[in-house]
């Protein structure tokens, strides 16, 4: 019996390694690749701020590819700001509290491009050419005899080419400029109500308020009934093209859960989207959401939006 | 291409995401459950509040309401996008929705008629049961299938015995006025689900689901009495034709001579029997009739004399864009001229034919206008949405919510109560057996 057992590797075999040998090299490496990332974490607690934080650079072009030109100014200050509560490694105090996430949306900067539309398309993989879409810019004028008109041609995923507004059934209007008396682009999102119509009616619970205030849909558990679409105060609702399910924005909570920010405020060239976190004090979007006048959508319905609004007209819808 | 388009035709500024996600199926949804509910509460008249004169109609509404409650659940099913899904209403309901109750509430009506056609049933089942059982031994197959299902749906209660058919009666009698407040509740929350759409101007009001349980009595009441009456009308003309056949020609097409009598006395019965019946109950359909009528004046007075924001879209989707719809076909051929020919004194059985056809047609449209009505104008209060119903079908979405779906919906219940009645007899009489 003995002879056939197989003799100690170490003796057979001269290059192989012993386990002691095997347990040592293991430990350096570990140790080699943890000391920098240990002296790293180190120097960002001492200097305040999050990993993340310390490259913007990352966050506003996160994967390459997918990125859009014009990571400025305003991005950056939002970059920092989603930063600091990034639930990821690494946080700093916010991370250890759940966090509320609110959009701002400021109308007044809004030049109806459709950039945000696009990246949210490609983000979210809604088909490209579907006519549904997260998010969607509305365009309004109205004339000096007090009309009102307004269109969303393709949600503006192409961005309002023409001048002319889109009646539907192939029809437009134009409007001459001498006749009007104001006219803006208005974007829209889900609003992530805090008292959300759409969950509230969904009769299997498939969609559901995430702990960080974000409405989530199921798409494994979605009956398809609709009810939810029909629900929806804000048409922020249809149904996947592929899927067959609810499809709704999520403020792109894939994104923020990873301390990036959402698709449509990182391509918005201007600044007029950003994101914040009701819970973080440092949080420079969510100060602003807190001692501004700003307005909702809709509030009459008592949903509570996490939206808000700056320099929204009365007119809007 | 997004659920909805395909039959949505968007006009002035309608949102992106809308489209009408609810089409016929879901006009389906609440016809079909309010001629269950109808059917019973016209069979509960009888046997709850004893209205004796109703006795013929009240065991085939009953039935009919049986048969009808597919109809209920089917068009829900074709709606829905993952229809195999279904089951997770069950499984987790979320109560705070309208809908997550569903499952529950037709189970329970479910369970309540299937109990009470049982027990209206048991003392029928059990003697066919040993009179096949008797005759069975020499002949064919087709005898010995229907001991079998005979013998099964007597559950193994074989006392008939005047003591357990009282008890028999007793529980009917419970079943049907437990089956009221059901059958009600079941079809006024299909009010309820569209009357609690805050989002939905057409839809929001409390006075949906009332609407809605006053307009499924009617229909009910309407459908019920229309089969009864083309029922009856078959069987006098068949007993009629045999009556004027020879008895050579009757053995030929395996009548036996005792049958010929019963049908030729029968002719004369059915047609005394029929016209008191649809008397009675035309009185009952006229009295739901006013109060649906009146229910549904009312919201739309207090919509135009109220005027809240979304009344001037809804006052052009109204008066302008539906009014078809809902003026001619709904209020005028639907309401109005049945209500005229019920009045009108001296009622015929044609007339209450017509009558009640234009009944159903009154409620299948206002399902309609509400259903589809409800979004055919914008959540913008800027934009219209018109809906082009898909006639014929060129894949499996247009087939389940187009016309042939709807059609498949609503002849379904016809058939499985053309089967039911080979196993309970539907009509007074020697043919059945009942506790009654």
């Amino acid at each position: 019996m003995s002879s056939e057992m197989p003799e100690p590797l170490s003796k057979e075999h001269p290059d192989s390694i012993s386990r002691r040998d095997f347990l040592k090299k293991t430990a350096l490496i570990a140790a080699g690749i943890l000391a920098p990332a240990a002296a790293l974490e180190l120097t960002m607690m001492l200097e305040g701020a999050s990993p993340a934080s310390a490259h913007p650079g990352n966050l506003c072009n996160p994967e390459p590819g997918h990125g859009t030109p014009g990571c400025h100014v305003e991005i950056t200050t939002s970059t920092t700001v989603i930063s600091g509560n990034a639930a990821g490694p690494g946080g700093t105090t916010a991370t250890q509290t759940q966090p509320h996430w609110q959009f701002l949306v400021d109308t007044n900067k809004c030049v109806g491009c459709g950039f945000c539309v696009k990246a949210c398309k490609l983000e979210n993989e809604v088909p490209y050419d579907a006519n549904a879409s997260r998010t969607w810019v509305e365009r309004y004028v109205i004339t000096k005899d007090g009309a009102f008109h307004a269109d969303s041609p393709l949600g503006a995923r192409d961005g309002f080419i023409t001048p002319e507004i889109d009646l539907g059934e192939g029809e437009t209007l134009e409007i001459p400029p001498e006749d009007i008396s104001r006219a803006f682009f208005v974007p829209k999102l889900c609003n992530q109500c805090n008292k959300p119509p759409c969950v509230q009616v969904c009769p299997v619970g498939a969609t559901y308020k995430s702990p960080d205030g974000v409405v989530l849909v199921d798409r494994t558990w979605c009956i398809g009934c609709g009810y939810c679409v029909n629900a929806c105060p804000y048409g922020a609702r249809f149904f996947h093209p592929v899927y067959d399910t609810a499809e709704k924005c999520t403020f792109c909570e894939h994104r923020i859960s990873k301390g990036l920010l959402p698709a449509c405020v990182q391509a918005c060239p201007f600044g007029v989207r950003q994101i914040g976190n009701q819970n973080d004090p440092n949080d420079a979007v969510a100060q602003v959401i807190a001692t501004q006048h700003l307005q909702v959508l809709k509030g009459a319905y008592g949903t509570d939006p996490q939206c808000f609004y700056i320099g929204l007209d009365w007119e809007v819808r | 291409m997004v659920h909805g388009e395909l039959w949505t035709i968007k006009e002035l500024f309608v949102l992106q995401n809308e489209y009408v996600i609810w089409a016929i199926q879901i006009v389906m949804y609440p016809f079909m459950t309010g001629l269950v509910a109808g059917a019973f509460v016209l069979s509960s008249l009888y046997h709850v509040f004893g209205f004796k004169k109703l006795e013929g109609i009240a065991r085939f509404a009953l039935v009919f309401s049986f048969a009808l409650l597919p109809g209920a659940l089917v068009p829900l099913l074709l709606h829905l996008q993952h229809p195999l899904r279904g089951i997770n209403v069950m499984m987790t309901p979320h109560f705070v929705s309208a809908i997550a109750a569903f499952g529950i509430v037709f189970s329970l009506y479910f369970a309540i008629v299937a109990s009470e056609i049982w027990f209206l049933y048991r003392r029928h089942f059990v003697e066919h049961s040993r009179l096949l059982k008797e005759q069975g031994r020499h002949k064919p197959i087709r005898y010995k299938l229907l001991q079998f299902v005979h013998t099964v749906l007597t559950l193994g209660s074989f006392d008939i015995s005047e003591e357990a058919l009282q008890k028999d009666k007793k529980a009917i009698k419970w079943l049907a006025a437990v089956g009221i407040p059901v059958a009600l509740f079941l079809h006024g929350y299909a009010g309820f689900i569209f009357g609690s759409v805050k989002a939905n101007a057409l839809w929001l009001t409390p006075l949906m689901p009332v609407i809605f349980i006053m307009s499924a009595i009617v229909s009910g009441i309407a459908l019920c009495l229309l089969s009864y009456i083309v029922v009856m009308e078959i069987r006098k003309r068949r007993a009629r034709r045999l009556r004027f056949k020879t008895y050579p020609a009757t053995n030929r097409r395996g009548v036996s001579a005792r049958e010929f009598e019963r049908y030729d006395t029968q002719s004369g019965e059915i047609q005394s029997v029929e016209i008191s019946v649809v008397k009675m109950t035309s009185r009952f359909l006229l009295i739901f009739l006013v109060f649906a009528i009146s229910l549904e004046l009312l919201d739309l007075v207090f919509r135009g004399y109220t005027a809240v924001n979304s009344w001037d879209i809804l006052k052009s989707a109204l008066y302008e864009r539906d009014f078809l719809n809902i003026f001619i076909l709904q209020y005028g051929l639907g309401n109005f001229v049945p209500l005229i020919l019920l009045l009108t004194p001296r009622l015929t059985l044609k007339r209450t034919v017509l009558a009640t056809a234009l009944i159903l047609l009154g409620v299948f449209m206002m399902r309609y206008n509400v259903v589809i009505g409800g979004q055919s104008f914008s959540l913008t209060f800027a934009g219209y949405m018109k809906y082009v119903l898909p006639i014929i079908p060129h894949d499996i979405e247009t087939l389940k919510e187009g016309l042939v779906g709807a059609l498949l919906v609503f002849i379904f219940p016809f058939v499985l109560f053309y089967i039911y009645s080979k196993i309970f007899p539907v009509f007074g009489g020697r043919e059945s057996y009942s506790a009654e």
